[in-house]
């Protein structure tokens, strides 16, 4: 094994690293820092290392660092801070949607992939879009609840 | 962590199946992952060397070509799901692409990937051979081509060379008075695996006599089967309620189920003969 030097564009931020092959792009987000991306299941069952590749909705565990060399990736952070939250993120904290919060970054990543193709969702299209996030704490209704309000707020315009 | 693995990024189809045959047997294709990285993690697979075809432009897009649809071995889960080809000539494909998985792993999952990997419950299998699916498979040695029916063998188990890479899945157009449908029984609605497939299809005269009939069952044996003996019953009869209802005994018994964790061998079998029931019915009723 050889590593190669890779580029990873992360929330619009451009990074070079030399990374071995058998490295996946969870830890190598990880390692970079972006420790808002989770590592739960790391088999593709629990979405709590969901990112947007290129615009869609992936499991960064189930792909190699490499695969991703050049490709734009957009994590939770990459969305909204503390500070300046996206409309989902607020959405989510005002509907008690986050208890411990390990599976929210990738609840969020879900819904963002939902919400910019279908700004106005049916539940059984929020439940479908995360279908792939495991939640162990909230029971999906506050989650779901929160989905929907950020609909409801983007469509008013105090969105993006 | 993951074993160690070399991994080689080809950036064309010619140089990948280079690349697999300067390592085969020690080297696989690596596509959507959504298999094969599992199975690293778990060590069931231990290769010494990954070809990285997920960015082949050679496996990709989807197209008509002479009276047949052809859908690169490329081609996602989720692309299935948006493309007009597919929703006008294929939409029975799109109901199992519908149900696969979830939308995370439908954007990295390939259909290639789905039928190599020869699983009994994997979804693109049954609406594929009730289509008449053929795979092409490519390697040095050059292109042949392989009825779907043909290429599935057992469990985890393909026609599939080392070396070679399947570029596309392509089938005939159906004929406008062609109908078909797809179930699939889980434990729960969303990222379930099978307890079982099923996919019908069915061409009818405009005198509602049966032409041809494709009835495929999924995870009901050691591979995805094809129901002969009850398609072949249904040939030349009107698709009446006793010929359906016999069709769907004769599939039922076309099973060779097992009990698992899933369900049991019984009930697998009476839900085949139900579910094909229901699907031949329906699908009788949609011909035009
Ligand atoms: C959480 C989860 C849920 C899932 N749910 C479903 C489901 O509902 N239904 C279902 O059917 N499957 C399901 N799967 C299984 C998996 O997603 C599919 O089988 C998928 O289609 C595999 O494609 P891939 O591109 O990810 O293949 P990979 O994992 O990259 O490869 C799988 C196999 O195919 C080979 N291969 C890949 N591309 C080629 C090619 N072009 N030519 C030759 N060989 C090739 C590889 O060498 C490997 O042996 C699920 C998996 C996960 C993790
Ligand atoms: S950590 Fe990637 S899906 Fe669970
Ligand atoms: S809030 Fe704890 S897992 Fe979802």
């Amino acid at each position: 094994m050889q590593p190669k030097v890779v580029t990873l564009n992360v929330n619009g931020r451009q990074h070079y690293v030399a990374l071995m092959p058998n490295v996946t792009l969870l830890h190598a987000l990880r390692d970079l820092g972006y420790t808002d991306v989770k590592s739960g299941c790391e088999k593709g069952d629990c979405g709590a290392c969901a990112v947007l590749l290129n615009g869609a909705p992936v499991n960064s565990c189930l792909v190699l660092a490499w695969q991703a060399d050049g490709a734009e990736i957009v994590t939770n952070v990459g969305l909204g801070t503390m500070d300046r939250p996206h409309v989902i993120q607020e959405a989510f904290a005002d509907a008690g949607a986050a208890q411990c919060g390990y599976c929210t970054p990738g609840m969020v990543i879900s819904a963002k992939a939902l919400l910019d193709r279908c700004p106005h969702p049916t539940e059984a299209e929020i439940r479908e879009a995360i279908a792939g996030n495991l939640c162990r704490c909230t029971g999906y209704g506050q989650i779901i609840e929160a989905v929907q309000l950020a609909a409801e707020r983007m469509s008013e315009g105090s969105g993006e | 962590m993951l074993p160690e693995f070399n991994l080689l990024t080809p950036q064309t189809l010619a140089e990948a199946l280079d690349m697999l045959a300067e390592s085969a047997p020690d080297a696989v294709p690596l596509a959507g992952g959504t298999n094969l990285i599992v199975d690293l993690r778990d060590r069931r697979q231990c290769p010494a060397v990954l070809v990285n075809v997920a960015e082949l432009a050679e496996l990709r897009g989807i197209r008509q070509e002479n009276g047949h649809v052809v859908m690169g071995g490329g081609t996602t889960i989720a692309e299935m799901l948006n493309d007009p080809l597919i929703a006008q000539h294929a939409p029975v494909l799109q109901d199992a692409a519908r149900i696969f998985a979830n939308p995370l792993v439908r954007h990295r999952a390939t259909v290639a990937g789905n039928l190599v990997y020869g699983s009994p419950a994997a979804n693109t299998p049954p609406p594929l051979l009730v289509l008449d699916a053929e795979v092409e498979l490519a390697s040095q040695a050059g292109v042949r081509r392989v009825p779907l029916d043909d290429f599935l063998v057992g469990v985890r188990e393909t026609a599939c060379r080392p070396a070679e890479l399947l570029t596309a899945v392509r089938w005939p157009t159906p004929a406008q008075h062609s109908a078909a449908a797809f179930r699939k029984v889980g434990l729960r609605k969303s990222d379930a695996i099978a307890v079982l497939n099923v996919a019908v299809r069915v061409t009818q005269r405009a005198d509602g006599v049966c032409e041809q009939t494709r009835i495929a069952l999924g995870s009901v044996a050691p591979r995805v089967i094809r129901a002969r003996a009850a398609e072949e019953s249904l040939l030349g009869q009107p698709l009446t309620e006793t010929a359906i209802a016999e069709a769907a005994r004769l599939a039922a018994e076309a099973t060779r189920c097992i009990s698992d964790i899933r369900g049991s061998a019984d009930y697998r079998r009476r839900v085949t003969e139900v579910l094909v029931r229901r699907l031949l019915t329906q699908v009788a009723g949609e011909v035009k």
